[in-house]
């Protein structure tokens, strides 16, 4: 009995790991050939990776996604920091009620925000989407109540004494803010940060709802390209989904490789 | 004006307000309004009346509830045999499994359609079931996470109390594990099986289909009818603020959507 649970876990645990990640290392596999299709065996080549990397048009989807994740981001964290440590301080009531608003973009579908959205800004107070109000607007809405979310339990966590101590030892507030507070909530703002970017990337329905028709983000691009019949740009699509993994991969390593060197440190400290 | 710590959050009320609760009352107000801007009660009506929204809506509910039920049972075992095994480095091993969160999803539904097209020929042959595995597939990695992270912080000296009261290992799961690691399930659930009514670019990119609950917003947005999308869009909202008021359980688990980042 003992020996067949022992058995069954590390062949479960196998098992979901080949389901998450076979069809990603099969697609990578193939962005290496010829192939149009799964299954067609043909040779090495590297012309889909020559594709992605001097395709124009691919190219400008790429660099905008990432310049809408990192912009939205910045302009989120910044609002979202600001809402936290305002909403800290404020009376309880206007508190709570802050917090409520802020739950209502993570818990609403996307697709209800973008619609609303596209609803509001373009059919009722007319702003083009090709000024990218609309799509920048949509995607500090997906990330700053997650920036608010994660910075709220590092004010929470703050020793309020410190900045009482630094007013009296004759900082002015905005000082106090700068050098003390910022510091020790810093932690909450990168992983905010880094959030918002992801959900930022990720995103498809805010950005069908209000993106201007000539931009697109890797997850448009993607989802017209798997209805269109261009082979070369779907293959190429192949190689681009190679890349992310392989750089997603280097960075979960980076990043563990960083916390084990710390609980190294850690361990030595406590002897 | 003297500056006050209470100010800073003033752009972040603002902004709030006009990009947050100014579409939902703009919502409100083309849902029940029609064209020429009267008040009606026909959008809400159609709604209900119109066999093809309520199909669409029970089909969508049933991919959800199904998609739902097949997460939990790939991903409680899952998280379990995580959360107690005897790894070492667990947390760089649970990263493993969320890191296809971080791979755009549009990408893995890319690879999952390459892979099952393969396997199966034309998709739309087999549609409830090729929706149900794109979900899974794509929404996987968030209930392992909240149950992982429920089990794990687990109070082992209860275990052992079961132990030493005679409960034999699987009374002690049933009895002890399982009913305290319901919270992690519950926000497992809200976070698969929400997006699995409403998420329909998967199943679109699977094999075209449009028929959930999402898409008819799709729809009517390719055909400017802002009020009769308004009002679909205020119905999924409603379904959704009913779900998260059930399924509140506590500890504003509401952080899981990008938990791993933490």
């Amino acid at each position: 009995m003992n020996k067949r649970i022992s058995l069954w876990r590390p062949l479960f645990f196998v098992l979901m790991l080949l389901v998450l990640y076979l069809p990603i290392l099969i697609l990578a596999v193939y962005s290496f050939t010829d192939a149009t299709t799964i299954g067609a065996i043909r040779g090495f080549s590297l012309h889909n990776y020559v594709t992605l990397f001097t395709t124009p048009e691919l190219q400008t989807m790429i660099l905008g996604t990432l310049a809408l994740a990192f912009g939205a981001a910045a302009i989120a964290t910044v609002l979202g920091t600001l809402g936290a440590l305002g909403a800290f301080y404020a009376r309880p009531r206007i508190r709570s009620a802050v917090q409520t608003v802020n739950q209502i973009p993570v818990i609403n579908a996307d697709v209800v925000t973008g619609f609303s959205l596209c609803v509001l800004l373009v059919v009722v107070l007319g702003i083009s989407k090709d000024t990218f109000i609309p799509l920048v607007a949509g995607h500090v809405v997906l990330c700053a109540p997650f920036v608010f979310l994660n910075v709220m339990p590092r004010i929470r966590q703050m020793d309020p004494a410190m900045y009482e101590a630094a007013l009296d030892l004759g900082a002015t507030p905005r000082k106090a803010l700068s050098q003390v507070v910022i510091p020790q909530i810093m932690p909450g703002i990168v992983s905010g940060f880094g959030l918002a970017v992801t959900l930022s990337l990720d995103d498809y329905f805010i950005a069908t709802y209000t993106k201007p028709a000539t931009f697109n983000t890797i997850s448009t691009y993607v989802v017209n390209a798997t209805k269109g019949s261009q082979t070369t740009i779907k293959t190429a699509l192949w190689a681009l989904s190679t890349v992310i993994f392989a750089i997603v991969i280097l960075f979960v390593a980076a990043m563990n490789y960083r916390a084990s060197r710390q609980e190294k440190r850690r361990e030595k400290e406590d002897v | 004006m003297r500056f006050s710590r209470k100010y800073l959050g003033i752009p972040y009320y603002i902004f709030l307000g006009l990009f947050v609760i100014a579409p939902l009352v703009v919502l409100f107000y083309y849902a029940f309004t029609n064209g020429s801007g009267q008040f009606t009660l026909m959008n809400f009506a159609g709604f209900f009346t119109n066999p093809n929204t309520l199909g669409t809506l029970l089909y969508s509910f049933a991919i959800a509830a199904v998609t739902t039920v097949v997460c939990v049972l790939l991903a409680y075992p899952l998280a379990y045999i995580l959360a107690t095994g005897r790894l070492r480095r667990k947390s760089g091993i649970i990263m493993i499994f969320v890191m296809p969160m971080w791979i755009n999803f549009s990408l893995r539904i890319t690879a999952l359609k390459e892979v099952l097209t393969f396997l199966e020929g034309n998709l739309a042959m087999y549609p409830f079931l090729n929706a149900v595995v794109g979900m899974t597939y794509d929404f996987l990695p968030f209930m392992i996470l909240p149950i992982y992270t429920t089990i794990s912080r687990l109070d082992r000296s209860l275990l052992e109390a079961a132990a030493d009261l005679g409960a034999n290992e699987r009374e002690a799961f049933l009895k002890v594990t399982l009913p305290l690691s319901m919270p992690g399930v519950m926000s497992g659930v809200s976070m698969v099986f929400l997006p699995a009514m409403t998420n329909y670019v998967v199943l679109d990119m699977l094999y075209n289909s449009t028929y959930i609950m999402g898409s008819l917003i799709g729809s009517y947005f390719s055909a400017y009818n802002w009020n009769g999308g308004s009002m679909i869009a205020l119905i999924l909202l409603g379904i959704i603020c009913l779900f998260t008021y059930l399924s509140d359980s506590d500890e504003g688990q509401n952080n899981t959507r990008g938990g791993a980042l933490l």
